[in-house]
């Protein structure tokens, strides 16, 4: 008996550490392979950031400069990546701080990871110094949470939040940890998750539903395709152009969809929604099958719910079945991973075209162009447009570069003219519409995309919001090119106030400051134009640059975007003007 | 469509959390929880919870894909009351003296099959279980005597189909 349990001793020496619960946290990081992380020190988290200091060369944290950044950050590393973002703060208002972010990641399905320190276990619900119930706060903005109080949960709670993170429909995930735990210590050992008995990520695809699908799709007149965010984080992005190839359907994006297929492609039609496209707002109602594959109905995507594709057949791919007929009632339901699920549809389409249909889409367009766009990117007006600034970028970028935009005017307008050749490109706040996001996503895109150009696209309003992050980009040299449309109001804002509200511009006009001056504050090269004829020239000097680079353009101050369905407004009610 | 009344049973994990998660769902969407049951299940390890709302059918549909949605959920049915056995309990504490001044509330008691719980010198407790409406009566064949504390449970129901949740669970075993 002696030598057994020696023995036993002995083999679990070998396979455990006898470590603090805050080493063990950085082991957990790295056994999931995280080698970056934003985030913020404080009083409750410190035990963790003295392992950080310990572990530095293995593991980078990039101090932003306040905790919504750090998520924002993890945001954009994340979707360009599509590995978990990790950010950390420490408790009270550390963590309140995050939750802007967090619910932005929940809403646009963005695998995150947080991880708050919090109070020792015995000042629980002591209203202790920095004390806040982060664990109830983030509930309905989170997809999983949890408070660790004892330092032998550590490795378990940690796997299972990366594991919930990244698998099925991602979202955002957060560990509160008290400072109990992270002093305390523990036999280490790590095993990864790869199940939780009360959670199944995707769902089985139905072979019935894919025939049936397929049936729709074969005999249709006027099919249409609509792809979401779904075909990027189901990596369907081949299966995608298969299967608009094949069966010869017009395809049209949300906004969250965007790069997941060639901008040139000739079926790629454009994006639907409030600021989408023409033709793909209109004939979404004169379409005979929808086939929505990983989008979700959105409001903006829809307009009035009861005027929008009545006359379809509507079938939805999708791995959410909490989604399926939430919005609108669909023929069929086809649940799943969407790149398994095309990949299933695929050999049961026949090979088809639809010349009149996609000449429907055409015509469409050359209105568009004619009224719209062509004065967007090509104006001849004396102010500086942003869809000019969007053109000369993707002209200087040969449609190779990541966008990351922040909300608003020059949001609807960057996506509605960047060009793109390659998936995971697009880095915007689609559902949570969160102003202030763009400047660190792009911080976090760029570290995920270290070999690929990153510009940001910002409006002065949004541009203040999270302007501090410039100390991250100088710090750290982090070369992303970061371009403000300086209109000096909240120009969406403003538009409504115009179009519903009589023009009464309500704390919407902004009186600015040098921003040439603040981002030479931070030592960041920059240039401000105002006028047309330096545009090119300044979009090429900022492209070719190695370093980060800050470019200010003085656009024309009460721009309207347009195409836009008012709220409450049919798809196809659709104003060119 | 119509309102009416639907028992949403939940079958989950027993984690601290959850029951703030699944309130906040019904609060998201402005859906008053008109009784709220947890308890263990047939399962061991697995709580359940049994959740009664007046609302349409579609909203209790998107409601329990929300409520599934949750990584602690297992399985979330909702069922109509035709589809159920329910009922709810109820405690009547009333003074002492009027069991023998009000000869009345003997006849109440047998009339309405309920049980005296305790007896004391000040006070003595009557149990009722039955349906919503039957409590309400006793309650107000009780009224005019004076009730000095009522309360009544929330439902707990059973329903007469099978509710397929153990073979989710070995399912996931033999995974």
């Amino acid at each position: 008996m002696e030598t057994l349990k020696t023995k036993k001793e002995e083999k679990k020496k070998e396979t455990t550490m006898r470590i603090s619960g805050a080493e063990a946290i950085i082991h957990c990081l790295l056994a999931e392979g995280v080698d970056l992380i934003y985030g913020y020190p404080g009083g409750a988290i410190m035990p963790v950031y003295d392992e950080l200091y310990k572990f530095q060369d293995k593991l980078t944290h990039i101090l932003t400069r306040h905790e919504q950044g750090a998520t924002h950050a993890a945001q954009g590393y994340a979707r360009v990546t599509g590995k978990v973002g990790v950010a950390m703060a420490t408790s009270g208002p550390g963590a309140t701080n995050l939750v802007t972010g967090i619910a932005d990641a929940q809403i646009d399905s963005t695998p995150m990871v947080c991880i708050t320190g919090q109070v020792t276990r015995s000042l629980l619900g002591s209203d202790a110094f920095q004390e806040t119930d982060i664990v109830g706060i983030s509930t309905p903005v989170t997809k999983w949470n949890y408070q660790i109080t004892r330092v032998e949960e550590i490795p378990e709670i940690m796997a299972k939040a990366f594991y919930i993170a990244k698998s099925g429909r991602p979202g955002p995930v957060l560990i509160d940890i008290t400072k109990n735990a992270q002093f305390d210590e523990l036999d280490f050992k790590y095993e990864k998750c790869t199940g939780v008995r009360s959670y199944k990520p995707v769902p089985e695809p139905d072979a019935s539903a894919i025939e049936k699908a397929a049936e729709l799709i074969n005999n249709a007149k006027k099919p249409y395709i609509v792809f979401g965010q779904g075909v990027i984080l189901g990596k369907a992005e081949e299966e995608l152009k298969a299967l608009v190839e094949k069966a010869g359907i017009p395809a049209a994006w949300t906004i969250l969809g965007l790069s997941a297929m060639d901008s040139d492609h000739p079926l790629n039609v454009g994006m639907v929604g409030m600021h989408g496209n023409y033709g793909p707002n209109i004939l979404t109602n004169e379409c005979d099958v929808l086939i929505a594959i990983g989008m979700r109905f959105d409001d903006r995507v829809t307009g009035n719910l009861q005027t929008y594709a009545k006359q379809a057949k509507v079938i939805h791919f999708e791995i959410d079945p909490a989604e399926i007929n939430k919005n609108v009632k669909v023929e069929v339901a086809v649940l799943g991973n969407s790149k398994e699920t095309l990949g299933m549809l695929l050999p049961l389409i026949n090979e088809n075209s639809h010349p009149e249909w996609v000449a429907e889409f055409e015509d469409k367009y050359q209105i568009e162009y004619d009224t719209l766009i062509k004065n967007d990117i090509y104006p001849t007006k004396e102010g500086l447009t942003m869809g000019e600034v969007i053109e000369q970028i993707n002209e200087a970028s040969g449609h190779k570069a990541v966008m990351v935009s922040d909300v608003g005017q020059h949001q609807m307008i960057a996506c509605r003219y960047a060009k793109f050749k390659q998936t995971m490109s697009n880095v915007t706040s689609g559902g949570l519409g969160t102003m202030g996001f763009g400047l660190p996503a792009a911080i976090g895109a760029k570290m995920g995309a270290m070999d690929r150009e990153v510009v940001a696209i910002i409006g002065d309003g949004g541009y203040q919001m999270t302007i501090q992050e410039l100390g991250v980009i100088f710090q750290h040299n982090v070369p992303v090119k970061i371009v403000v449309l300086n209109n000096e109001h909240l120009g969406m804002v403003r538009q409504w106030q115009e179009l519903f509200f009589e023009s009464r511009y309500a704390s919407t006009v902004m009186t600015n400051p040098d921003f040439v001056k603040i981002a030479e504050g931070y030592h960041i090269k920059s240039r401000r134009v105002v006028e047309r004829s330096e545009l090119k020239e300044a979009v090429e000097e900022m492209m070719a640059s190695k370093d980060p680079y800050f470019l200010e353009v003085k656009v024309e101050k009460e721009d309207n975007v347009f195409p836009m369905i008012p709220t409450g407004a049919s798809v196809a009610d659709i104003r060119l003007k | 469509m119509e309102k009416q009344w639907y028992t949403i049973s939940v079958y989950s994990e027993n984690h601290v959390g959850l029951l703030n998660r699944i309130s906040g769902i019904f609060l998201k969407r402005h859906i008053n929880i008109e009784s709220l049951n947890v308890s263990k299940s047939e399962i061991d390890g697995v709580s359940k919870f049994t959740i009664v709302v007046n609302t349409t059918e579609d909203w209790t549909r998107k409601i329990v894909g929300q409520i599934e949605k949750q990584i602690e959920v297992i399985k979330a049915f909702y069922h109509t009351d035709d589809e159920t056995i329910y009922q709810e309990s109820a405690l009547f504490k009333i003074a002492s003296h009027l069991l023998f001044d009000e000869r009345q509330i003997q006849n109440i008691i047998k009339e309405h099959n309920s049980q005296i719980v305790t007896v004391s010198r000040e006070f003595f407790v009557l149990a009722k279980t039955g349906r919503r409406h039957e409590i309400d009566e006793m309650h107000n064949a009780l009224e005019p005597y004076g009730i000095m504390q009522f309360v009544r449970s929330g439902r707990i129901a059973v329903t007469k189909a099978a509710m397929p949740i153990s073979e989710l669970l070995e399912e996931f075993q033999e995974n």
